[in-house]
Parts: structure tokens; sequence; C-alpha cells
């Protein structure tokens, strides 16, 4: 397959006064050229730091433990990224030009005290090398192109003059204003209202159609999920538990954090009487990570003597999936 | 931003007025009039004052009729001719007395400000982005230090060691030589070779507080989001560090121009009197111990007007920084 980036055995993990977070803890996939891949998981699954890993961004006091980010931007031999100094110049010329990132605030993403063309013609000069009223006249199309009205005006706008969905447009137009080969998108709906979220998700969607750039789609959501996504990489605590194309994971959900999730989602066709399922447990405290799957406490199906004392392997299925469970395997086979 | 500014000038004129009507309350608050005080002074000094010529200053400034007609010829006595009153304790005009006094508190206080600026700047940012680094801890502590330990102290402390293996006179803002001379070459280099004691010892609180400030400001700004799509971008940690956070933590620095004034004319007159400077502070303090009160009224006055022209100074600079605040 024709992989824009391949993600291997990563691990991130913070080390705090109280302990060592395992934040992101074997994280594998890979984002095929062109399309979009959403990482699911609960608060705390590790889905952030996963996009900042790829970026080689992680903030104190976190470190790539092992693990390699294969980025293969034109077919030539791979870069390792996390190979790279996180303040060289390699990487800093990737950043921001070949692999943008959208954040999940967009009131708190845009500088408080520059105008939105100042920060627009800075990121297109840099890695473009264009003259400022190039850059500037660049900057006027992006805007445009992710349909904010009367963009010539809106460069010299400050953040805090636009709403919050005409802010996360300027996020995207900044972020794909060096036409990025990969785009990652860290929630980027979420702290949106419905109809913007909708709006937003369609400006993706053409976005992708357009430029043929490909998406890192982080998300809690998986109604979004469903609008969006080609591939599904689904994350418990720091672990990819299950991966696949999205009609699979929808259809025939392999893991049984998977089925709960999608269990658990509500449905204007269900009968009004019944309770919406949830999943049992909590999330445990990163400190206290359970033996064996780490999901075993909270899992309906699990067997005790074996799923809490061995941890799966993520293990590949012929039809290009891959599920970490025990159980999923033996049904399976 | 024309608006804002014009409106800002416009809320000064009300405030203005109340300062200028409170100091006049201040300087009629003791028993007696300035004349009656003058003649009980005289006779103390068994000295003879003609009665003629204190029938002329009742006249001119009104003592015997209501007061705010004696407040009228006070201000407009100010206003229009810069006539401030007489000082009694010194038996000269307070005009005469006050404007070298105001001038080198000025200098002393802006030195100070710029010697704040100078070394609060590069060490606040310096303790936020390596914060818990040796550095930081060594600048926290001399912080701590420089906070905790009062001006007069270290005063006493900076005069000792200076005089002791410098062989330097620190006392006052210029040597002997200088003190009653015209303005002149020589005279500027004398205060230079003076100001930075006082500098030293006014400066230490604020640039500590100062450190503090900006360290705690700075560390907020980094943890935005705006800084880490800074870095997503593909910008250099200088550039994006003195670009975005540094800026927006910026504005306690611009507002220090407003609060510096008062604190050195209030704060600064154990220090001053320790070190002799001649400042405002002492020569205020006097005037209020000997009910001086046209010299004391005329520094209040003063001083709270210089106070207000630095908070607009402040102001204006803030809404050119921070556009949030221009547009409110």
């Amino acid at each position: 397959m024709n992989d824009l980036i391949k993600v291997e055995g990563l691990r991130t993990h913070f080390f705090t006064d109280e302990g060592v977070v395992k934040a992101v803890d074997g994280v594998e996939f890979s984002i095929p050229m062109g399309k979009t891949v959403c990482v699911v998981g609960e608060s705390g699954s590790g889905k952030s730091m996963t996009g900042r890993s790829i970026l080689n961004m992680i903030p104190y006091p976190g470190r790539v433990l092992e693990g390699a980010v294969h980025w293969r931007p034109n077919g030539a031999a791979p870069i390792d990224l996390l190979s790279l100094d996180p303040k060289g110049r390699a990487i800093r010329a990737i950043r921001g030009k070949d692999i943008a990132l959208i954040s999940q605030e967009p009131m708190a993403a845009l500088s408080p005290v520059h105008t939105i063309g100042n920060q627009m013609v800075e990121t297109i000069r840099m890695h473009l090398g264009l003259s400022k009223s190039e850059a500037r006249q660049r900057a006027v199309e992006m805007l445009d192109k992710v349909g904010i009205p009367r963009p010539a005006d809106r460069l010299d706008s400050y953040a805090f003059e636009l709403s919050g969905g005409m802010r996360q447009r300027v996020c995207i137009a900044l972020a794909v204003a060096c036409e990025p080969k990969l785009l990652i998108a860290d929630e980027p709906t979420t702290a949106l209202d419905v109809t913007t979220q909708a709006n937003i998700l369609d400006l993706f969607r053409q976005l992708r159609d357009d430029m043929g750039v490909s998406i890192l789609f982080i998300t809690h959501d998986l109604g979004v999920v469903a609008e969006i996504a080609d591939e599904v990489v689904v994350m418990y605590l720091g672990q990819v538990v299950e991966q696949g194309p999205v009609r699979q994971i929808f259809h025939d959900p392999l893991h049984p954090y998977t089925r709960a999730l999608l269990g658990s989602v509500p449905r204007l066709s269900r009968n009004r009487k019944e309770r919406l399922a949830t999943i049992h447990g909590m999330v445990p405290s990163p400190f206290e990570r359970p033996s064996g799957c780490l999901f075993h406490p909270r899992c309906d199906v699990a067997e005790s003597g074996l799923c809490d004392r061995v941890m799966p392997a993520l293990t590949r299925t012929p039809t290009g999936r891959a599920v970490r469970c025990v159980k999923a395997e033996a049904s399976h086979e | 931003m024309l608006t804002y500014i014009l409106r800002r000038i416009l809320f000064m004129v009300p405030i203005t007025l109340a300062i200028s009507l409170v100091t006049f309350i201040i300087i009629q608050l003791p028993p007696g009039d300035f004349v009656t005080a003058l003649s009980a002074q005289m006779s103390e000094n068994n000295e003879q004052i003609d009665p003629a010529t204190l029938e002329a200053l009742r006249q001119r400034y009104g003592f015997d009729q209501p007061m705010i007609v004696q407040y009228w010829k006070w201000i407009t006595n100010i206003v229009l001719y810069g006539d401030f009153g007489q000082s009694f304790e010194w038996n000269r005009p307070v005009s005469d007395l006050i404007w070298e006094r105001l001038g080198l508190t000025l200098v002393v206080s802006f030195a100070t400000l710029i010697f704040v600026w100078v070394l609060a700047f590069p060490i606040g940012i310096y303790s936020a982005v390596r914060q818990y680094s040796w550095g930081d801890y060594i600048a926290t502590f001399f912080g701590f230090i420089g906070l905790a330990v009062p001006n007069f102290l270290l005063a006493l402390v900076l005069m000792y060691f200076t005089s002791r293996y410098m062989g330097a006179n620190v006392g006052g803002l210029f040597s002997a030589d200088y003190v009653n001379a015209d303005w002149s070459w020589g005279r500027i280099v004398d205060l230079m070779n003076h100001l930075w004691v006082p500098v030293i010892v006014l400066g230490t609180g604020g640039t500590a507080a100062l450190i503090r400030v900006m360290r705690a400001n700075l560390l907020d700004e980094l943890q935005k989001p705006y800084v880490e799509m800074a870095r997503a971008r593909g910008l250099s940690e200088t550039w994006l560090l003195l670009k975005y956070p540094v800026r927006v933590a910026l504005n306690p620095f611009i507002s220090t121009l407003g609060w510096i004034l008062p604190t050195l004319v209030s704060g600064a007159v154990v220090t001053a009197i320790v070190l002799s400077l001649p400042t405002s502070g002492p020569l205020l303090l006097n005037a209020l111990f000997a009910q001086d009160m046209y010299l004391a009224g005329s520094f209040i006055l003063l001083l709270s007007i210089l106070t207000l022209i630095g908070t607009l100074i402040s102001d204006l600079l803030l809404a050119w920084l921070d556009p949030r605040i221009r547009y409110d």
C-alpha cells in the first residue's frame, strides 16, 4: 500500500513527580496517501499525544521512548521523524509545511495580540519563500478557500473579533496554507456547536478531495468518525486495540471495547424506555494500569486466569484489520 | 484608537480637579492659616512683623473670604502664574524649592525604571523557560532576598561597602563641588557617578517583584495552545518565544510605568533620607512635620499629577501593545 506515514511501536511516556504516565504505549498504524484515518478513544487514551509524537513535539516532561515515525512524502526513502532533533531545522522545515496541526481549541490557538494576516504571512513566507505581498495574496486565497467571507478584510482582524467557527476556519486556512501532505486534526470540532461542526467536517472533506491531503483525525465522537473516516484506529490507555476500514469497524467490531463504544452511542430509533448502554467502570488511573489486557476489568467477555494475566498482542487479520484481544482471535479463527 | 486616547485624556480632567480639591483641603487641615502660623513663628523668634505686611498676605490669599474663593485664588495662581504660595519654613516661594527636587526625582525614577526593566526582562524570561533549572533557583533565591531586604538596610550596606572598599562617598546625588553648581557636562557626569547607588537600592525590590511577575505570566502563556500551534507551524523556539508568549506577558512591564512614581515618592522617603538624596520625598516629609502646608500641598499636587500622567502613558502603551484593550 502507498503509505504516507507509518508509525511503529510508538511509546511516549510522561515522567511526572507522581509517577510515569504511559500516554502512548505501543501504537502502530499507517496513513495511506489521500486518506483520512480517525483515531478514536476516550479522554486519556493517548490520541492527542500520538498526534504530537508524529510532529516530534512532546511537551515536557514527556519523552518518546521507542518507536519510529516513517515519513515518506514522495516515494523516496522514508525519514524517521523521531530521529530528528525536536528543535532542529530539519523537523521545523516539515512542521507547518508538510505536516500541519489543527488544534482542539480554536479560541486559544491563535495569538491574542497579532492579526490573522500576521500569523499567516509569517508561516507562508517562512516555508514558501514568497515576498510579503505574494504571501498576503496567498493568505487571502486560503481564507477564501476555507469559506471566510471578505477574506481581504479579515486578514487584518484579530482572533477575538471572530466567532468560534470562523476561528477554526482560520486555523484550517493557516494549516493548509503551505499545501501540507498530512493534516493532523486534534478534535477540531469538539469545541464547536453541532451546525458549525457539520460545516467544518464538510470543509475537511472538500480539502481532502481538492488538495489530496491525508488527514489524521483525532476524535472521541463516533458520529464524526462515521462521517469522515476511511480507516479507524481505536485506542485505549495508550494502546491500539483495534484498527480497520470504517465500514468493518462499524458493522463488525472485533474488540469488546469497540463493541461497547458503539453500543453506547445514543440513537433516535431506539426505544425510549430503554436505557443507554454504558461501559461499566471507569478509565483506570494512569498510575494503576491493570495487569494483562488493559481493558479486562471493564470487559464483558473477560475470562479470569486468561485476560488478567496475558497482555494480548496486536494481531493482524488477513483482511487488513488488526485487533488486540485473545477472545476475538479465538472467535475469528 | 484615537477615540480611546481622547476619552482617556478627558477622564483626566475631573480626576485632576478632584486631586486639586483634596490637596487644598490638606493645606487647610492644620488649625489657623498661614499668616497666623507665620506671625506665631516670628514672635517665637522675637522678631517683629509689620501688621501691614500680614494684612497684604491675607489679602493675597483671600483668608477672610469663603473657602471656595480661597481655593479659586490658590488654583488660579498656580495655573496662571505658576505661583504655588509661600513656604514659611524656608521663607521662599514654593516654586523656587520644588522644581529641581521634582526634576531629580524624575531622573532617579526613570533611571530606576530602566534598571528594573533591563534586569527583570531577561531574567524573568530565563526563569520561566528554564523553570526549575539551577539558573531559575538562583534567580528565585536572589529575587526573594531582593523582595525581603528593606531598602534602607540595603542602602546602608551599599554605602558601607562603597566607602570602605572603593573609597567613594556615595551620599547624595552630587559631590560637594557640584551640589550648588549650575548644570554642566561635569555635573551630569557627577550625577551619573552618584546615581547608581540609589538606583540599585530603589530598583532591587521592583526588579525582584517583576522577575516573579514575568516568570509567572510567561509560565501561564507558555502552556497556551497558540504557543504550541506556533511551534507546529515550524517557527524556531527563540523567535516564537519572543514573538508570542513574551509579547503577551509584557503587559505588567508597561503597567509598572504607572506605579513606579508613587512608590518611589512615598516608599523611597526612608531610602532618600539614608542616602541624603535631594529628591522630593525628604522635603515633603519635612514640610509635613513643620506644617509647611503650601510646600507640602504643592508636592502632593504635582506628584499626584505626575502619577496620573505616568498611568496615562502606560495605559496608552498598553492599548498600543494589546489590541484587546483598545477594542473594548
